[in-house]
């Protein structure tokens, strides 16, 4: 299963904070894993087509789209950090 | 010694222990950086800043400090340093966060805590949620913090 987390601004956007869910067939990377997940959340589609608007860890490093999944991958979608 | 926590910190306590800790050490910078009401965007005194959030991804947060923690040792000759960052409700004038670097000499413990400082505003997973009196809003991220970044790789 992957396990998926929500911060901050995207969390309310999306209203949702995480939620488990298996790999999707023919879901290979994090382009992939961002597209089928907007299909049912266009809110998350139009994170998307911002710039820099929606960063993703994967296993709570960030990584860029091309990124490959595998089952049990903990990933985490957020806005830039703002900390300090 | 790197801590996220909710509760306020003790400069002098923090000191103390960066001494302690380094043994001989003939410099230790501290820094500290504070909740401001007017936030310097707009800087809009009809709007003042009542409170400030502060969320963090736990687990992913330790992970990214202790690494710029790691890079900051890997670069400096560090004696002890210290990364304490604070989430949760804040309000105006109180501390957020504040790195401590003790080094045998001053440049590598002002370098190392600027770094420090410079690397935990953008790469480590915390998000600012401002509330006005007009409301609450997400800090945007600012270049001016992306360009500190690039300062250090050159």
């Amino acid at each position: 299963m992957l396990k998926i987390h929500y911060f901050a601004s995207v969390r309310e956007a999306l209203d949702r904070t995480e939620e488990s869910l298996e790999l999707p067939a023919g879901v290979e990377d994090v382009a992939g894993l961002v597209s089928h997940l907007a299909a049912k959340n266009p809110a998350l589609q139009a994170l998307d087509n911002s710039s820099n608007a929606l960063l993703v860890a994967v296993n709570q490093t960030v990584v860029d789209r091309s990124w490959k999944l595998s089952e049990d991958d903990e990933v985490a979608f957020f806005p830039p950090m703002t900390g300090g | 010694m790197i801590l996220v926590q909710e509760q306020d910190f003790d400069l002098a306590q923090v000191y103390q222990s960066l001494r302690q800790e380094a043994g001989d050490p003939g410099a230790i910078v501290t820094f500290t950086g504070l909740v401001r009401e007017l936030y310097d965007q707009d800087s809009d005194t009809r709007n003042p800043v009542t409170g400030l959030f502060l969320e963090h991804y736990p687990g992913m947060t330790e992970k990214c400090l202790e690494d710029i923690a790691q890079q900051a040792r890997n670069r400096w000759p560090l004696q002890a340093l210290c990364i304490i960052h604070r989430v949760g409700d804040l309000k105006p004038g109180d501390q957020i966060v504040m790195v401590g670097t003790a080094s045998a000499h001053r440049h590598a413990a002002f370098d190392a805590a600027l770094f420090m400082m410079d690397y935990l505003k953008s790469k480590a997973p915390f998000w600012k949620k401002q509330q006005g009196k007009q409301g609450a809003e997400w800090v945007a991220s600012r270049d001016s913090d992306s360009e500190a970044i690039a300062r250090w790789q050159k």
